[in-house]
């Protein structure tokens, strides 16, 4: 749709070759499971911010997603033997049929900003109840995965392995986001984030373009928790239902700027740092980290509305005004 | 094929849930001029706009657009086939640079090759738009969206315009700006549906116009011998309670 900016296609590059190289430099199993996490909520909150924030449908409830996928992968290598990449496939498609069907309902009856929230956020703790009640997800002592070292299992020997498949992962979401600013899907997207009734009158259909961005966020948000249950080997309905992965999802985004395609892998970043100090600071306080990311929160949005990202583009936007303050004198 | 008009309604009843609002509408409104749709609130008449456009499912009655049934088709087809509908209030993308909120009004069109340079045209065409081409479209006045409006639904070509209010909480100046812009657009062929509450100063620019009363046309006719329609005056335009004789 609109003129591809360069610019972010070079920056994708250079985010991916400075990473890459990054488990042979780091020796510390301690930083590079940090690096490894960060890359985790990153995609994580790429998902998100494709539904949140180039379609405006704030869910607070992606864990929804995400533990679709974990359970869906977990439950299929231990009760089938199913190998655990056909499970990271498996999840995606699971997780996409769940934002279907939760798409095609809150969106069919209209429902928009805190309602489709609400009801996202119901969802998630229904399927957390219900992961509580039945057998075959091991209820509410969980599933733990059996360990099958190999990277034919997705379980690598070391920590490098998981950072390279979501380094992939990333950057993959990093060109998807970047072809879909640029992509008629997108400007639909962002012309029914902008203004519904407007959009309708550009021949934009709602519906459809809102239900395609919530099975592509849902998808991916199930990966991710395929990735999780090979990372940990555990899963367990307050991990994949709770609150905790749904607030994870969209405070990254929303840190490092909304339907921005820097703006999640910004914020993972900036998010885990805030965490980590908070961490050396107050010690493992239970709760503390989440006491940590409202306070986060508030001060966002008070402050920097347009997340990190917005922090960057004002700084370009004061230098060009100064530049062009200066041509004027010269 | 009826060449005289370009859309024609038969009997179209249609509204939302289970209440009706277009209640056996017909009308015909004619090719390369401004129809200006009058009646009080509750008529009809944004409804029989969406009901053109394709946003409203219609419980009978069939509505011809060029001669062609185009009864139950979408807003994509509708665009395709050359309508544009400029809704109520305001429609612009905020957020959004000018130049981007004009190209979204491509967003249906089936080859956007073409798109660059139609939005180059549409910014020469409002000098006013590519001032202000990469400003936030938020930060333009309400005159200045509306004329956003505008140009983003010509993006398409259409043949026929169905514009919903425009001069709601624009200046007198402005206004006659929009209307200024109508009567261009009409000069150079395409036809203008119109609804304003403004009703005497719509008429006074238009061509034709259409009373709508309880969602049935009550009188067809030019705008001319409606502006002259002493129970017109009385009803819609403001002409005041005639002494007791």
């Amino acid at each position: 749709m609109r003129t591809p900016t360069l610019r972010t296609g070079w920056a994708i590059l250079v985010f991916a070759l400075v990473l890459l190289p990054l488990p042979l430099l780091i020796k510390s199993e301690f930083w590079l499971t940090w690096v490894t996490l960060a890359l985790f909520y990153a995609y994580l909150g790429q998902a998100w911010n494709l539904l949140g924030g180039y379609g405006g449908q704030f869910s607070f409830g992606h864990a929804l997603f995400f533990g679709t996928g974990a359970y869906c992968t977990a439950v299929l290598q231990i009760h089938f033997g199913i190998n655990a990449w056909a499970g990271f496939v498996l999840a995606a498609v699971a997780a996409g049929i769940v934002g279907a069907a939760t798409g095609w309902l809150v969106f069919r009856y209209g429902l928009r900003g805190s309602y489709f929230a609400l009801v996202t956020l119901a969802f998630a703790e229904v399927f957390r109840i219900l992961a509580n009640t039945f057998a075959f997800t091991g209820a509410g002592v969980g599933l733990l995965v059996p360990l099958q070292p190999g990277a034919w299992q997705m379980q690598f020997e070391s920590k490098a392995g998981f950072f390279w498949l979501l380094l992939i992962l990333v950057v993959a979401c990093l060109l998807f986001t970047w072809w879909l600013q640029n992509a008629r899907f997108g400007a639909r997207l962002m012309a029914v984030r902008e203004n519904e009734d407007a959009a309708r009158a550009l021949g934009v259909d709602p519906f459809n373009t809102k239900l395609l961005a919530i099975i592509a966020s849902g998808a991916i948000a199930g990966s991710a928790g395929a990735v999780y249950v090979q990372l940990f080997l555990y899963i367990d309905p307050g991990i994949a239902y709770g609150p905790s992965m749904s607030v994870e999802a969209l405070l990254v985004p929303i840190i490092g700027g909304l339907g921005t395609v820097f703006g999640p892998v910004l914020g993972a970043f900036a998010l885990h740092t805030i965490a980590e100090i908070g961490r050396l600071v107050f010690g493992e306080a239970p709760g503390l980290n989440l006491v940590l990311y409202g306070v986060l929160l508030v001060l966002m949005v008070l402050f920097l509305p347009n997340g990190l990202f917005g922090l960057g583009r004002f700084g370009f936007g004061l230098r060009r005004r100064l530049q062009r303050k200066g041509g004027a004198n010269a | 094929m009826d060449t005289d008009h370009i859309l024609q309604f038969n009997g179209v009843v249609g509204g939302y849930g289970k209440m009706t609002i277009l209640n056996g509408t017909t009308a015909s409104i004619r090719r390369g001029k401004i129809t200006t749709v009058i009646g009080p609130n509750g008529a009809g008449k944004s409804t029989m706009f969406k009901a053109i456009f394709g946003l409203l499912p219609l419980r009978s009655g069939r509505i011809l657009f060029e001669g062609r049934d185009v009864t139950g088709h979408t807003p994509r087809r509708m665009l395709d086939a050359g309508v544009c509908y400029v809704p109520q209030g305001r429609n612009i993308f905020p957020e959004l640079s000018v130049r981007h909120n004009l190209e979204l009004g491509g967003v249906a069109l089936k080859d956007p090759s073409g798109l660059p340079d139609r939005v180059a045209a549409m910014l020469k065409r409002f000098p006013i738009l590519a001032e202000k081409a990469s400003s936030q479209a938020s930060t333009l006045s309400g005159g200045q969206q509306k004329l956003l409006e505008v140009a983003r639904g010509l993006l398409l070509d259409p043949k026929l315009i169905l514009i919903d209010e425009p001069s709601i909480g624009l200046s007198p100046l402005m206004v006659q700006e929009v209307f200024g812009i109508l009567k261009g657009l009409r000069d150079s062929g395409v036809s203008i549906l119109l609804i304003e509450q403004n009703a005497k100063q719509a008429l006074q620019m238009s061509d034709y116009g259409l009373v709508l009363e309880l969602g049935q046309t009550r009188i067809e006719d030019t705008a001319a011998s409606i502006l002259a329609d002493p129970r017109i005056a009385q009803l819609f335009l403001g002409g005041g309670l005639q002494p007791a004789s």
